[in-house]
């Protein structure tokens, strides 16, 4: 019987059944023939590719795009390979993350524990910056980043995506806390914590999933920004993904797609691991940050 | 009503003794930074754009006023109307087809699917992906020089032609197929969240009734998933408006100008063609058609949420 | 002088007065009930005599001083919550030694402190885990206990038993009357539940709209209430509230109460006749608690003014240790309560038997009591 299911009760025949998988299954095709096309055609030689055998597992199997890719391609202007702007990013990503973090934390907490007469305009006004296509804010932030000598490097990235990072982290963590009992903080405040000690010894001992939700979401967006990259970076500060489109559209030479495929899978690398290892949360993020916002 | 809308958050009593007056001023203090920030790279930021838009800046922002010239000139611009005509096209077929394909994968994985658990990840991971690695694979997918249609003919179908990405009155449609691919597997998690939070017992009750399974979805499920079509479409939109690293990772905007966006348009004015004023008019516009389709769903919620009560 | 006086209290949320003025002093040692329906202010009062809302004017006086200013933690008072409010990433001894943590208190004093409460409320055996491993009576015990360890000077508990099934209610109820008693310490407790009210406080105060109906002991709440919302709302079954008219019969003063299809019934006033003198000719609501209600061989003896009357039953639900009775009075439903061997069947008609003594008379526009 279906009737103990925790899913819908719709039942089904068996041929609709068969119908179902095969659809099923050739979506997954679907979806992973990219994964796919990226992943043989960065282990072939050029010519393999080049003579039409895109699908076809490689003949002769070789590492040497991922070696170029990582070391010695032509990346703009030298020949460095894209490990220098995996750094970049790296070095970029990790502060990022971790202030843009730390604030929305706090943030949230004041906003649903220590409310003022104006804070919902506050978080209002947080709510909508989450929404505010780029675009908008390029030009004036290519001037501040000059004024303050930021320009160019990786600090201003670190700056700017706190910044814009800022809403989001606000309002997970807001509408985490939001469910978080108020009672609990009455509770600490007469037994005598302050403002500080309760976030520190009361709510942050529970927040563990809002801030894996947090980070991941924050890391995904920070990684794989390109248009703050290409607008505020220099050659020697570019992140990872202003580095790979520059090596795949670079229109000089001969076209290595083996070197740009494995460029592309060094690029997607480290969200796809994290994607992999906590997908539950990536997906809780993706959902928190669409449907409440 | 008063008393419950207070009960969610803690009055800090007025206290006496200045530590304790710092204690009443900590929430304050600690949001202060962000709260500025967001005022001045968010709002003030806005206001400088907008401001710019009414000048004649090129290179550089200069702020003589010139009333409405870079408006007239944007929609002069033949490069602008095909940004706008790009957009709707791709935008409504990128909201249609993620939808369908994402409510119909949705549906069949609500089947009581074996490997659930394995298919589901797999629709969804391009999400996790960049929009430039999305379109570096695709670029080199879709390129008839290698690609589809050299793999095709390979196969003997000799005379098979598809080099939509070359074609400037084709380009448009390979940026809704490498974003479908990327976003129709988040929608489908969306519609899947819905489908999950349908009362059994209605579904149930319905089939006692003697609905056939298509008339239990046409009539009964799908009409519940409101609430999930609106956020998808929100979603949507909001992607496809802002929609700037895919179109430059797999057309670069051509061939030619065939694939110019709005934001890849603003890009450009701005950036290379200096002039500014004209960007951040394009940039303005942009805002514009987001707030119409963000800020009444956003009322909506609010005050939904508020005549639920807490 | 009290120990805890609350003066002139008001409270207001924007435009909304939540309390409107309200006056109540206790002396130490009192167990002080807040009761009313749900909005009636309560919690808020309960809120603001522990700091965590803020006073709009008034004043509140623990032992002579004036702790309007005072944050919550320098009030020397400890509150039991609702939901209990244990924190859950603490061990029930880290939740209970919390608030002496915070003070400063040396961890061995604090340890010796965590075990004396411990053993008082049987929960030595729990200390090691978290509240997501307790049972709800066992989260309760843990709670109290975290008001305990602190010895204050005030409890405040905020309807504290309604999260817990009906038989361990009952149990916990005895069990805080008991800690009460046994220590001494003054308490202030907030129900929705007039039976909590009635077993537990020594001075029960019933709000209403942020208005405070009545403030007295328990027995005087029940017997001599000030309005037709105290009577209501205190009792269960909630005492017969009947309109009658008050009248002058053979020298006596009377009340008659209209029933369908048959002669009105005339009920004699007994020793309130001096007080209802002003009402002759008019209407009043008449009230009579279900017990003051009987078969006739089960009537109060010592009662001065008992009245028989034979009437039409309604409806006979057995409860076991009593039987209620329901006829129709004045157009209401009249629930009397007889000895559960009384026989009176359904549809046929019993004799009643109408304690007077008991009887309490209302002005039926402005809901006061009259006599």
């Amino acid at each position: 019987m279906a009737a103990s299911s925790p899913d819908t009760a719709v039942r089904t025949g068996r041929v609709t059944r068969a119908v179902i998988y095969t659809a099923l299954i050739v979506f997954a095709f679907y979806y992973l023939l990219p994964l796919y096309v990226m992943l043989v055609n960065s282990v072939k030689p050029l010519a393999e590719i080049q003579g039409g055998a895109m699908l076809a597992l490689p003949q002769a199997f070789t590492l040497a795009p991922w070696q170029s890719a990582w070391s010695t391609a032509q990346i703009g202007v030298s020949p460095t390979g894209l490990s220098p702007y995996f750094i970049n990013s790296i070095v970029m990503v990790i502060p990022a993350v971790a202030i843009s973090t730390i604030l929305g934390a706090l943030n949230g907490y004041v906003l649903t524990k220590w409310r003022f007469p104006g804070s919902t305009v506050v978080f209002a006004m947080m709510l909508l910056a989450c929404f505010i296509p780029f675009q908008i804010v390029l030009i004036p932030m290519a001037r501040i980043l000059g004024l303050l000598g930021l320009a160019g490097t990786t600090s201003g990235l670190v700056l700017v995506h706190v910044v814009y990072g800022l809403g989001f982290t606000t309002l997970f963590f807001r509408n985490y806390y939001e469910a978080f009992p108020t009672e609990l903080v009455k509770a600490a405040q007469i037994d005598g914590a302050g403002f500080f000690g309760i976030f520190r010894r009361i709510l942050l001992p529970s927040s563990g999933p809002i801030i894996v939700v947090t980070v991941i979401w924050q890391f995904t967006n920070v990684w794989n920004d390109f248009l703050f990259g290409a607008s505020f970076s220099s050659a020697d500060s570019q992140p990872m993904t202003v580095a790979l489109n520059n090596l795949v559209s670079s229109s000089t030479g001969v076209k290595e797609y083996n070197v740009h495929f494995a460029g592309a899978i060094m690029a997607a690398l480290p969200t796809l691991i994290v994607y992999i290892v906590s997908g539950r949360y990536f997906v809780r993020g993706l959902m928190a940050g669409a449907v409440k916002g | 009503m008063a008393i419950a809308a207070d009960r969610g958050h803690v009055h800090s009593p007025e206290r006496s003794g200045a530590m304790e007056r710092l204690q009443g001023l900590l929430p304050k203090i600690v949001l202060a930074p962000s709260f500025a920030a967001i005022v001045v790279f968010v709002y003030g930021f806005i206001l400088f754009t907008g401001y710019l838009s009414f000048t004649n800046s090129r290179i550089l922002p200069n702020f003589d006023l010139v009333g409405l010239a870079n408006y007239t000139r944007l929609f002069g611009q033949p490069n602008w109307w095909l940004a706008l005509k790009n957009l709707a096209i791709f935008g409504s077929l990128y909201i249609v087809i993620c939808s369908v394909i994402g409510l119909g994968l949705a549906i069949l994985l609500d089947q009581k699917i074996r490997g659930e658990g394995l298919l589901r990840p797999i629709y969804l991971y391009p999400m996790a992906l960049s929009f430039i690695v999305t379109g570096t694979a695709w670029k080199w997918f879709l390129d008839p020089g290698i690609g589809v249609e050299t793999i095709v003919r390979s196969w003997g179908f000799t005379t098979f032609t598809f080099n939509w990405i070359k074609d400037s009155q084709m380009a448009i449609y390979t940026v809704v197929i490498a974003a479908v691919w990327q976003s129709s597997g988040f929608v489908m998690a969306m519609f899947l969240a819905g489908l999950r939070g349908i009362d059994n017992e209605m579904i149930k009750a319905a089939q006692i009734d003697g609905a056939s399974n298509f008339n239990l979805y046409r009539r009964i499920i799908i009409p519940q998933l409101r609430p999930a079509f609106l956020s998808a479409f929100v979603v949507l939109a909001h992607l496809a408006i802002k929609s700037y690293d895919l179109v430059i990772a797999l057309t670069n905007g051509g061939p030619g100008r065939a694939t110019e966006l709005p934001a890849t348009f603003m890009y450009s004015y701005t950036f290379t063609r200096n002039q500014m004023g004209v960007g951040a008019a394009s940039a303005v516009i942009m805002l514009i058609m987001i707030a119409s389709v963000i800020i009444p769903y956003i009322y909506a919620e609010v005050r939904g949420g508020q005549s639920n009560g807490r | 002088m009290a120990f805890l006086e609350i003066d002139h209290l008001v409270k207001r949320f924007g435009s909304t007065e939540v309390l409107k003025g309200i006056d109540i002093s206790v002396d130490e040692g009192a167990f002080l009930v807040l009761v009313g329906p749900s909005g009636c202010g309560k919690s808020t009062l309960l809120s603001m005599i522990a700091g965590l809302d803020t006073i709009t004017s008034g004043e509140v006086r623990i032992g002579g001083r004036r702790v309007n200013e005072l944050h919550p933690s320098k009030r020397d008072i400890a509150m039991v919550f609702q939901s209990y409010a244990l924190y859950p990433n603490m061990t029930v001894a880290e939740n209970i030694a919390f608030g002496l943590e915070m003070r400063g208190v040396a961890k061995s004093e604090r340890e010796a402190a965590v075990a004396r409460v411990s053993e008082m409320l049987q929960i030595g055996h729990l200390l090691k885990r978290k509240p997501s491993q307790l049972s709800g009576g066992q989260r309760q015990r843990v709670a109290m206990g975290r008001a305990l360890v602190r010895d204050p000077q005030v409890f405040l508990f905020d309807e504290p038993l309604s999260n817990l099934d009906a038989k361990l209610r009952v149990d916990m109820r005895t069990e805080i009357k008991r800690l009460h008693e046994r220590m001494g310490t003054t308490i202030v407790y907030v129900t929705h539940d007039q039976i909590e009210a009635m077993t537990l406080a020594t001075q029960i105060a019933v709000l209403r709209d942020g208005v405070l109906q009545q403030f007295g002991t328990p027995a005087e709440i029940y017997n001599n209430p000030v309005n037709v919302f105290v009577a209501d709302f205190m009792g269960s079954p909630s005492m017969n509230l009947v309109p009658a008219k008050v009248r002058e019969e053979n020298g006596r003063t009377v009340v008659a109460l209209a029933r369908t299809g048959e002669a009105e019934l005339t009920l004699d006033t007994g020793a309130a006749a001096q007080k209802l003198a002003g009402q002759i000719g008019r209407e009043v609501l008449l009230g009579v608690r279900p017990e003051a209600i009987t078969d006739a061989d089960g009537a109060d003896r010592n009662a001065r003014t008992v009245v028989d009357a034979e009437c039409h039953v309604d409806v006979v639900e057995p409860a076991g240790s009593d039987t209620f009775v329901v006829t129709s009075l004045g157009g209401k439903h009249v629930i009397a309560r007889m000895r559960s061997d009384a026989a009176v069947r359904a549809k046929e008609r019993a004799r009643f038997a109408f304690n007077m003594d008991k009887a309490v008379y209302f002005d039926p526009a402005t809901e006061k009591r009259v006599a």
